[in-house]
């Protein structure tokens, strides 16, 4: 029984090929040949893991009482729960007195979404003396929050920008790099992140801006880089935004923390209104998933900024047809939610201040384990931990220190050292410094640094999954 | 390629406008239109007797549940898996295929929640495309418009095998299995699993077995595209004939649902893809390049459709009410079909009339022409596919006679060739 419950594992994990096969494609000796033989599946490849995946995994499967997950890319209480905001459950009731007095339903929505969810959202990202808005060149269209976002742009780079590659940041969110090949877009990094400092690395990447050929692509997180936390000052983002005008490149701004980073809604959307001012075309994607609680809503929008009011109408008219033939119109109900809350005042208002609520206690986290750090005198400059902004922070730890962290203390992180500050709580903070000081001192990292100097590639061999997003699926 | 021309020049200066979607546009002329007496027979979207959307009691009744479920903290809005929902696709793939179906049993089956018919089609498209190379999809003719669009995408060809014969308005059975038996192997061939879109022809039930024997030989690869189960016959399992048919080939297939029709979920795009495999481990490394391919168009897919329906599917007394009130839908329809066909014997509406009863679903191919369409609309402000398509759903007993007596003047003026 041992040697067959070990063959059988051998077969599940390395399928045999057409030529040699123990039990895969032998035809029973005694009737017909099965006409499942042979599956036309065959050649298909078990795709890798999840990295992400598995520090969840690994995390649910630990008993130990002082288990800490931080690779979680959702907001959690302090108490470390979910929280399904208050603005949002009392939209939801308003649905559905709605629903019930006939005022809706749930019929088809247009191609392009809910007019009076984007167009709000729109303002809410670029205010409301937004030049291209108010001379109606922005096209915007609803979307499945920002992966559906940028796989639109992607269709549009891919139709309409033939030839042109995307230059993405190093490093990135994951899927970056895996979205836009599948619309025939090639992807490039440019320089973004410096270990040693656990900072930007300006000057690279101002050079790499004045390489790109022009009508190139590039990829700016609008706020709260993920996953390292660094972003340009407003003087820098002046800088870049010269560059690429100069250049005539082409941006596509990635907004998924807008109020988030730093709790100010306008404050962080500097960028994006500095770069629609610039009177150039761009890309804008913006989800609601983290600020608004709706992630498994799917609630986004995709905006171009075009040269004129006419290009702009025709382009949604070729964009409606790359989602009639992806998923016919988007999902009603997030859109719907974020409707409500965007257009009542009220509302609005009172959202903002959730929003500002969870920016703070992430920001609160920040200073405390920067303080614990500091308590426990942990070798290394921790700045970085209170400079970077948003859900994330580049801890600067090698996977060396990393896997002290998980087996020593239970404490579950992906391998390139990015924990999220969502996950923690006061009371986990010293536990955590005090960990972090004990992987450091028992694997120093290398000469370059303090702690981030080793930082691999977070790149790397391309999991395409790296990134917070699938944080808790099971 | 790109000059400094482009510093000042759009980069979309040479974007077409494109056409607007043929379906969609009915709707969009429609709701333009001011007359008092118009008639929305476009998009296909069932109402009631007084032309109102419906949304099912047990639907409203699952979303209570659901708010005070969240209410309680019992769930929230986190991330979905990528594969979806598994108490809902799992329940909604048993829906189709039933509690004895083999593959099922063998955990043969590859299923992910979608986004309603479109993204269950696409994702299709995309497993052949990468997975599939050289193979052909072929779709009946005619077919639901945006077939013809989808499969492209994602490099696949598309072919037409005979299907309609506007001759009797019904199924050209031997053209089909000729079309079929033509077909290389290994090609694809998409059915509708009933209520054919937008003919109303189904094959019979003895049909459908002789369909499936042709298919099983030339080792053909079908794609069931399923949007009418219940609502086609008034019966879940009558209308889940061919696709349990199919499944206990013992072949591989595809097998796309949505609950926008049945479930009256539409915008809210909930919908369940299966994939059934010569075993359970293929159908195990297929599900983990599915989530890729998901991952790169929208992560993962929204929660509160799939919550609703499987709320339903998985409580036996929601289950029973909810096929009840299909029933009611289907009902209704078949209902409509009778009265239209009724009053257009009583005005003598030159033609032959019976296909109005005898063709199945939510749609019926009147056999109108293009140019008589036109007459319907712009004269009686009654609203169309040009393809002379009705959506029996948009009527009621008094503007069947209206729809008649409007169809007897445009057929009386521009009569067929």
């Amino acid at each position: 029984k041992y040697l067959a419950d070990a063959m059988k594992d051998a077969i599940l994990t390395v399928p045999s090929t057409k030529t040699s096969s123990p039990g895969s494609s032998l035809p029973d000796a005694n009737g017909p040949a099965s006409p499942l033989e042979g599956s036309l599946f065959a050649d298909v490849a078990m795709a890798p893991p999840d990295a992400i995946l598995g520090v969840t995994q690994a995390f649910r499967a630990s008993t130990s009482p002082d288990k800490l997950n931080l690779g979680v890319g959702a907001y959690r209480s302090e108490e470390g729960t979910p929280w399904v905001l208050p603005t949002v459950k009392a939209a939801e009731a308003k649905l559905l007195e709605m629903q019930e007095a006939g005022k809706i339903n749930k019929e088809y929505l247009p191609i392009d979404g809910i007019p009076e969810f984007y167009n709000a959202a729109l303002k809410l990202m670029l205010g409301d003396n937004c030049t291209p808005v108010k001379e109606g060149r922005a096209c915007s269209v609803q979307c499945l929050s920002g992966t559906g976002g940028l796989r639109l742009a992607a269709a549009c780079i891919g139709a309409f920008q033939k030839g042109a590659t995307i230059y993405v940041p190093n490093p990135t969110w994951g899927n970056h790099n895996n979205i836009f090949p599948k619309e025939g877009v090639p992807v490039q990094k440019y320089t973004y992140y410096k270990p040693e400092t656990c900072g930007l690395d300006f000057e690279g990447m101002c050079a790499d801006l004045n390489k790109m050929p022009s009508g190139s692509v590039v990829l700016l997180h609008a706020c709260a880089h993920n996953p390292t936390g660094v972003d340009p000052t407003e003087e820098q983002w002046k800088e870049i935004a010269k560059i690429v005008k100069e250049r005539g490149l082409v941006p596509l701004i990635d907004s998924a923390y807008q109020g988030f980073a730093s709790g100010d809604f306008d404050k962080d959307a500097w960028a994006c209104r500095y770069f629609a001012e610039l009177g150039i075309e761009l890309y804008l994607v913006q989800s609601f998933a983290k600020n608004m609680g709706l992630y498994g809503e799917r609630t986004g929008l995709m905006t171009v900024i075009c040269k004129d009011e006419d290009n702009a109408n025709r382009l949604r008219s070729q964009i409606k047809p790359f989602i009639r033939t992806m998923y016919s119109s988007p999902p009603a109900h997030g859109a719907r939610i974020a409707e409500l809350i965007l257009n009542d005042p009220e509302q609005l208002s009172a959202w903002k201040k959730e929003v500002k609520v969870m920016a703070d206690r992430i920001i609160k986290m920040r200073k405390l384990l920067f303080q614990a750090l500091k308590d426990n005198g942990c070798p290394g400059n921790w700045d970085h931990v209170v400079n970077q902004i948003g859900m994330f922070t580049f801890t600067g730890l090698n996977p060396e220190q990393v896997e002290i962290l998980t087996k020593k203390y239970q404490i579950f992180l992906t391998k390139d050292g990015r924990i999220s500050m969502a996950g923690l709580s006061e009371s986990k903070c010293k536990y955590l410094a005090d960990a972090m000081k004990d992987a450091i001192l028992t694997v120093p990292s290398t000469k370059t640094s303090s702690p981030g100097s080793s930082l691999p590639d977070a790149n790397g061999p391309a999991s395409p999954l790296e990134g917070s997003l699938f944080a808790d699926v099971a | 390629f790109f000059s400094t021309r482009s510093r000042t020049m759009s980069t979309f200066a040479a974007v077409q406008q494109a056409p607007v979607d043929a379906i969609l546009g009915v709707t969009i002329a429609f709701q333009k239109c001011t007359a008092e007496n118009k008639l929305n027979l476009g998009v296909g979207a069932y109402r009631d007797e007084n032309g109102k959307p419906w949304v099912l009691p047990t639907v409203k009744a699952a979303e209570q549940d659901l708010f005070a479920q969240q209410e309680a903290g019992k769930i929230n809005k986190e991330y979905l898996p990528i594969d979806g929902v598994p108490d809902f696709y799992n329940s909604a793939v048993k829906l189709m295929l039933g509690d004895d179906c083999t593959p099922l049993k063998e955990g043969r089956n590859c299923t992910v929640q979608c986004l309603s018919g479109t993204g269950g089609l696409r994702l299709g498209a995309a497993i052949m495309g990468r997975y599939m190379k050289g193979a052909d999809i072929y779709i009946p003719s005619p077919t639901w418009g945006n077939h013809k669009a989808i499969f492209p995408q994602e490099g696949v060809t598309v072919k037409e095998y005979t299907y309609y014969d506007p001759a009797t308005c019904g199924l050209n059975f031997d053209g089909m299995i000729k079309d079929l038996q033509a077909m290389p192997a290994k090609s694809v061939v998409l059915l509708h699993a009933c209520a054919h879109n937008p003919t109303g022809v189904d094959p019979t039930e003895e049909q459908w077995k002789e369909i499936a024997k042709v298919i099983k030989e030339k080792q053909l690869f079908p794609m069931l595209d399923s949007a009418y189960q219940g609502f086609a016959s008034g019966d879940f399992d009558k209308d889940a004939f061919a696709c349990r048919h199919f499944a206990e080939l013992g072949i591989e297939m595809m097998l796309i649902q949505s609950f926008a029709k049945n479930m009256g979920l539409y915008g809210e795009r909930c919908g369940a893809f299966t994939v059934i495999c010569a075993d359970a481990e293929t159908a195990n490394r297929l599900k983990s390049q599915l989530k890729i391919i998901i991952r790169t168009t929208y992560s993962s897919p929204p929660g509160y459709g799939a919550r609703i329906c499987s709320t339903i599917l998985n409580d036996p007394a929601r289950l029973s009410a909810w096929k009840a009130e299909v029933k009611s839908m289907a009902d209704r329809i078949i209902q409509m079909r009778k009265d239209l066909y009724d009053a257009l014997k009583a005005n003598g509406c030159p033609g032959t009339w019976e296909h109005v009863v005898n063709q199945i679903g939510m749609f019926t191919f009147t056999g109108m022409k293009p140019q008589q369409v036109s007459i319907l609309t712009d004269k009686f402000n009654v609203f169309l596919t040009k393809d002379g398509r009705i959506s029996m759903a948009g009527l009621n007993t008094a503007k069947c006679k209206y729809l008649a007596d409007a169809m007897k003047a445009a057929i009386t003026e521009s009569p067929d060739a």
